[in-house]
């Protein structure tokens, strides 16, 4: 994935490659697997914003967060209702996607700013609560006043438009077919290289070295300056923000949601994507959600396959899916606990000139 | 006599109801080495943390550098040159030994200063020099140690609070932190040393104080304290 160094002709052809590729994959998938495989592509690439948010808390500042889905619930939502005839307001997606982003950030400090004392699985538990509470109320705010329409969830939301050019239509364009798969594909593909240039820069800063000192041992790191209690709640809420943007073009592309959509299990999928690709690894994650996103997919065919193959289908192919993925999942961590990309560690400086000579006592 | 960098009146340390530090004053001047002994939950610790905001005092008030710093964080008092060098070590053990030392420069922008430093951290501690790329969770005890005061180093502090930098250690290698305190002195840093290792600690310091049961009992010169035959007794093992 990473376009090799050294010679920069070479350097620059992989990066160019790597654009191309990215750019026709969609008529690529198209044509191979089918369109189907194309709103996987777009899923994908969702899921690549939504791990990358958790892996900024769960990754950067190891805290474990068990409830991250209300995030994106809490960006979905702000986009339906300010883009659909719930309201009759239909607001364009400038100022509510960077709103729902807010939005989600206000709800990472709320989530964070009791839990600053908890670590691990107290922090998870509290977590796991949050998620549900958010869950729970977008069920039941319908009544008195009916503000999420419950569990019917909320219908006819906008799509994504950009003066005249809406992305829920059809379009020919220089010879191609850009249906509205095609079209999300451009839109998500632009979130998630934003995502990762987000993170590879968080990563590298003094935000991202102030996150890994608290993830490996707070109280020193408190010792040497850093205000844990700041740095907490920005992690939290810079990994919320993640989720409101992915949550706001989820509801875009979509069309509907409901609380259906924000379960426990989508939380602990997510942080199975973070936890599989490599938890702090950028790339890794970004693998874990691809992959994730894909093997759940590719083992549908299992009923067809053996249909095929011996003429019946002996296991009913939405049971054997979970099994196959499941244990899929237990050999990972059997064999690659640290994930399949592990954690990257920085090479060392280089000695400084004075230390090599001298030789005081140690 | 020189100015007095820390001042502590009346300091109290509360965990809930049990209060592990019960009102007590100490001082340390400006180039000192003064050493804080006593038994295991004597409140040694409690009041380290407390003097470098990891902790909030119960009651009681402390000057540092003669402006009154009680309840202020530890981020704030480290800009001020107030660092400490937590118990159990504290190194990050997933970051290497120079990341390790890097984070110990956190709040500091001066980078040309900063390098002049780590080249200055690694003549002291050469062994660190060597190992500056590995792990610091894979480093000896010692090692540990050493990575920990040279860390603390790293922000230029103008006072420096030890936790029981023996603890753990082989015999050999607790002559060898002490000899690193004794160094790390004569940089000009005042140091306030919480020790359970009595004798070593009194041998090093100027100053000392000893605490039995959230209390200071006895407070003098190193060299009194060690012919004082309560101490003796008590933590001398005579």
């Amino acid at each position: 994935m990473m376009p090799l160094r050294g010679n920069p002709l070479l350097h620059w052809t992989a990066w160019l490659a790597l654009a191309l590729l990215l750019l026709a994959a969609p008529f690529m998938i198209e044509a191979l697997l089918g369109r189907a495989w194309v709103r996987i592509a777009d899923v994908a690439l969702l899921f690549i914003m939504l791990a990358l948010g958790l892996n900024i808390v769960v990754g950067f500042a190891g805290l474990l967060d068990l409830g991250y889905i209300a995030f994106f619930a809490v960006g979905a939502y702000s986009y339906a209702l300010l883009a659909s005839p719930q309201f009759a307001v239909h607001w364009p997606f400038y100022v509510i996607l960077p709103l729902g982003a807010a939005m989600a950030a206000v709800f990472g400090i709320l989530l964070g700013a009791p839990t600053l004392r908890l670590r691990g699985d107290y922090l998870a538990i509290v977590t796991l609560g949050f998620g549900e509470i958010i869950r729970v109320f977008l069920n039941n705010l319908n009544r008195p006043v009916n503000i999420t329409n419950g569990p019917q969830g909320i219908t006819l939301i906008d799509p994504l438009q950009f003066g005249g050019f809406s992305l829920a239509q059809t379009h020919q364009l220089a010879g191609l077919t850009f249906t509205p798969v095609h079209n999300y594909y451009f839109v998500f593909l632009a979130g998630a290289l934003i995502s990762i240039a987000i993170s590879l820069r968080l990563e590298d800063s003094r935000i991202g070295r102030a996150w890994v000192a608290i993830r490996d041992d707070e109280l020193a790191a408190s010792a040497m300056g850093i205000n844990t209690r700041n740095m907490k709640l920005l992690a939290f809420a810079m990994g919320a923000t993640f989720g409101g943007v992915a949550g706001g073009l989820f509801a875009s592309f979509q069309g509907f949601i409901s609380p259906e959509s924000f379960h426990l299990i989508d939380s602990i999928m997510v942080l199975c994507m973070v936890v599989l690709g490599g938890m702090g690894n950028v790339w890794g994650v970004v693998l874990g959600a691809v992959l994730l996103t894909a093997l759940p997919e590719a083992l549908r065919y299992v009923g067809p396959l053996q249909q095929r193959w011996f003429g019946e289908v002996f296991v009913d192919p939405s049971d054997l899916r979970m099994l196959l993925f499941g244990l899929a999942l237990v050999l990972m961590m059997l064999f690659r606990p640290s994930g399949m990309l592990p954690a990257r560690r920085r090479a060392p400086g280089p000695l400084p000139a004075a230390a090599g000579k001298a030789h005081g006592n140690g | 006599m020189p100015e007095t960098l820390l001042s502590v009146r009346g300091l109290e340390v509360a965990y809930g109801g049990i209060r592990a530090v019960k009102g007590i004053d100490l001082e340390v001047r400006g180039g000192e080495l003064v050493a804080l002994i006593g038994a295991n939950g004597a409140g040694k610790t409690s009041t380290l943390k407390a003097l470098s905001g990891l902790l909030r005092p119960a009651a009681g008030r402390i000057d540092y550098d003669g402006t009154e710093v009680t309840g202020k964080p530890a981020y704030h008092l480290v800009r001020q040159g107030l660092a400490m060098v937590p118990e159990g070590r504290g190194v990050f053990p997933r970051l290497t030994v120079a990341e390790n030392l890097a984070m110990g420069a956190y709040v500091r922008n001066d980078k040309p200063a900063i390098l002049r430093d780590l080249a200055h951290a690694y003549s002291l501690f050469p062994r660190l020099a060597e190992r500056r790329s590995q792990l610091a969770g894979t480093l000896s005890g010692g090692e540990q140690q050493m990575l920990a005061m040279a860390r603390a180093l790293m922000c230029r502090p103008r006072l420096l609070l030890l936790d029981e930098p023996s603890m753990g250690l082989a015999p050999l290698m607790v002559q060898k932190i002490f000899e690193t305190v004794r160094a790390v002195a004569a940089e000009g840093v005042t140091m306030l040393l919480v020790e359970q290792n009595a004798k070593l600690a009194l041998e090093t310091c100027h100053r000392g104080y000893v605490m039995e049961s959230g209390s200071v009992v006895l407070a003098d010169n190193a060299a009194a304290l060690l012919r004082n035959p309560q101490v003796r007794q008590a933590y001398l093992g005579e």
